[in-house]
């Protein structure tokens, strides 16, 4: 356990994030946008930031587990989730959300599954922690908490309720 | 069922299919027979094909699981809907099919099954789906594949039916959530059928209240009462307060045999009609795993009814198919 991992105010930051997207919004002219919360972590950010906007289209929720790209090595991941993305995708605004950006290949999981969809016209990306080491091209447009760690350290959500971060070294 | 492979219910010993079927670990490496699996495991076939079922919701219906995978239809006796569904779940998973109708295939001109498998190995196959009229094809296949190779057994003999017997037990879930308070009867030629072996071993590991089987004495297997169901001969008494009723599809070809009287007089007694279904509760799920003889095993008004849901079994078959596919693939590939 990282003492001052776990000290840290996740609904604060929350908070900030809901600002940012909220200006992000403005910015790119997107009047209702599609928020689409990553199984499990993903999904209890998305929750609270679709509460703080106020967001009028219901919140989708995806499970990547179909779309990972290490099913060969390390077959299925059997607690996955049904999918649910309650409106249409096509030519619409989203909102991905995901807890930990790491490698990308979540992301990049994600993004497939959403345009199997529909083509959405733009995915913004918000994520509640940017812990580098990418290994494909992805950046995030919202940042909560950027965390410069060790490869071989792991950082997870954990909650619904209270959100906390931990981190364990493997 | 070849009605030319009968009486097989009664010859056939379950070899070991239960133990086969798991690794190590315990986890499905084949899928055989529900028989000997555990709850845990049944449940997690039907959580998982939960999550499949949003597939088909997709503008495109597709998840790339099973990418760059090749499965074999191995199909030794005709069955249009079984294969139909199998192939679309395989095709819904992005795995490669090949459809192969034995009947008019090689091992018509002599080859054996054991020559066609080795020859489908050495193109790469990674999974048989085998249905065979012979009770124990899949399990005789299943042990003799090569290690990183998968078999579904989709109906052999009189043995085992598992695919349609989960397909059955996820329809069940998801109208009635909880099996524990449930009272299911399954009506109809349980002498031959595999369904019905299938769906009893299932829903006794998932603890449904009660499982009573009705049909005529010539319909019923001789072990009935180490099945662990309860048996009567008459419709109405059999289907007072039931929640969950399972039609079987009735063979044409044994009609008039020395098993059955006429159509006409089945239906009269072991028929499904709306004066009989009255016997049930308000509430009970009509299913039938197609196709129906309509006026035969049940009238068109009950087939058709609210309280049937025989088009939901379909489309939770692919789901299931799925999820059996992935999850035996997985797993495979995890130790392997």
């Amino acid at each position: 356990m990282d003492t001052e991992l776990s000290a840290i105010d996740i609904d604060a930051i929350i908070s900030t994030m809901a600002d940012e997207l909220a200006q992000e919004m403005k910015r790119k002219k997107i009047i209702e946008p599609l928020m689409i919360g990553v199984h499990t972590g993903g999904l209890w950010v998305a929750e609270k930031l679709h509460h703080k906007l106020g967001l009028s289209k219901p919140l989708g929720e995806i499970d990547i587990s179909f779309y990972r790209d290490d099913f060969s090595r390390i077959g299925l991941n059997p607690q996955v989730k049904p999918s649910k993305i309650p409106c249409e995708v096509e030519s619409e605004h989203i909102i991905l959300v995901d807890d930990v950006l790491y490698t990308g290949r979540t992301i990049r999981a994600a993004l497939n599954e959403i345009f199997d969809y529909g083509r959405p016209d733009s995915v913004t990306l918000a994520v509640l922690v940017d812990r580098g080491a990418r290994e494909l091209p992805l950046h995030a447009d919202i940042v909560g908490l950027k965390l410069d760690l060790l490869p071989e350290k792991q950082v997870k959500l954990t909650g619904p309720a209270p959100l906390a971060l931990e981190t364990n070294r493997n | 069922m070849s009605s030319s492979k009968q009486p097989a219910s009664t010859s056939f010993k379950a070899p070991d299919s239960s133990r086969l079927q798991l690794d190590e670990q315990g986890r499905l490496r084949h899928f055989l027979t529900t028989e000997g699996l555990s709850k845990d495991t049944l449940t997690e076939i039907m959580d998982v094909a939960e999550s499949f079922s949003s597939v088909g919701h997709q503008a495109v219906k597709k998840v790339p699981v099973l990418r760059g995978k090749t499965i074999v239809n191995l199909f030794f006796e005709n069955s249009t809907r079984t294969r139909t569904t199998f192939d679309l779940a395989a095709k819904r998973l992005s795995a490669d099919v090949i459809n192969l109708n034995i009947a008019t295939s090689a091992t018509s001109k002599g080859e054996s099954i054991l020559d066609t498998i080795r020859n489908l190995e050495a193109m790469h196959a990674d999974m048989f789906v085998v249905r065979h009229s012979d009770s124990g094809a899949a399990h005789f296949i299943a042990s003799n594949v090569e290690p990183h190779v998968s078999v579904i057994n989709a109906g052999d003999g009189s043995h085992a039916h598992p695919t349609q017997a989960m397909l059955d037990m996820f329809t069940i879930r998801r109208v009635k959530k909880d099996f524990s308070d449930l009272k299911v009867a399954i009506i109809g030629d349980i002498l031959h059928s595999r369904v019905a072996r299938s769906q009893i071993h299932a829903l006794n590991t998932l603890g449904v209240k009660e499982v009573r089987v009705i049909a005529p004495k010539t319909l019923l297997p001789s072990d009935t009462n180490s099945l662990g169901v309860h048996v009567y001969g008459d419709l109405r008494t059999g289907l007072d307060d039931v929640d969950v009723i399972i039609m079987l599809r009735l063979q044409r070809e044994r009609m008039g045999s020395a098993l059955l009287p006429s159509e006409h007089e089945y239906f009269e007694c072991f028929g499904l009609t709306e004066e009989k279904l009255a016997y049930a509760k308000p509430d009970v799920t009509v299913m039938h795993p197609g196709p129906i003889n309509r006026g035969v095993e049940m009238d068109a008004a009950v087939a058709d009814g609210a309280n049937s849901v025989i088009l939901q079994q379909v489309t939770n078959g692919i789901a299931i198919r799925m999820a059996v596919m992935t999850l035996t693939l997985g797993q495979n590939k995890a130790t392997g």
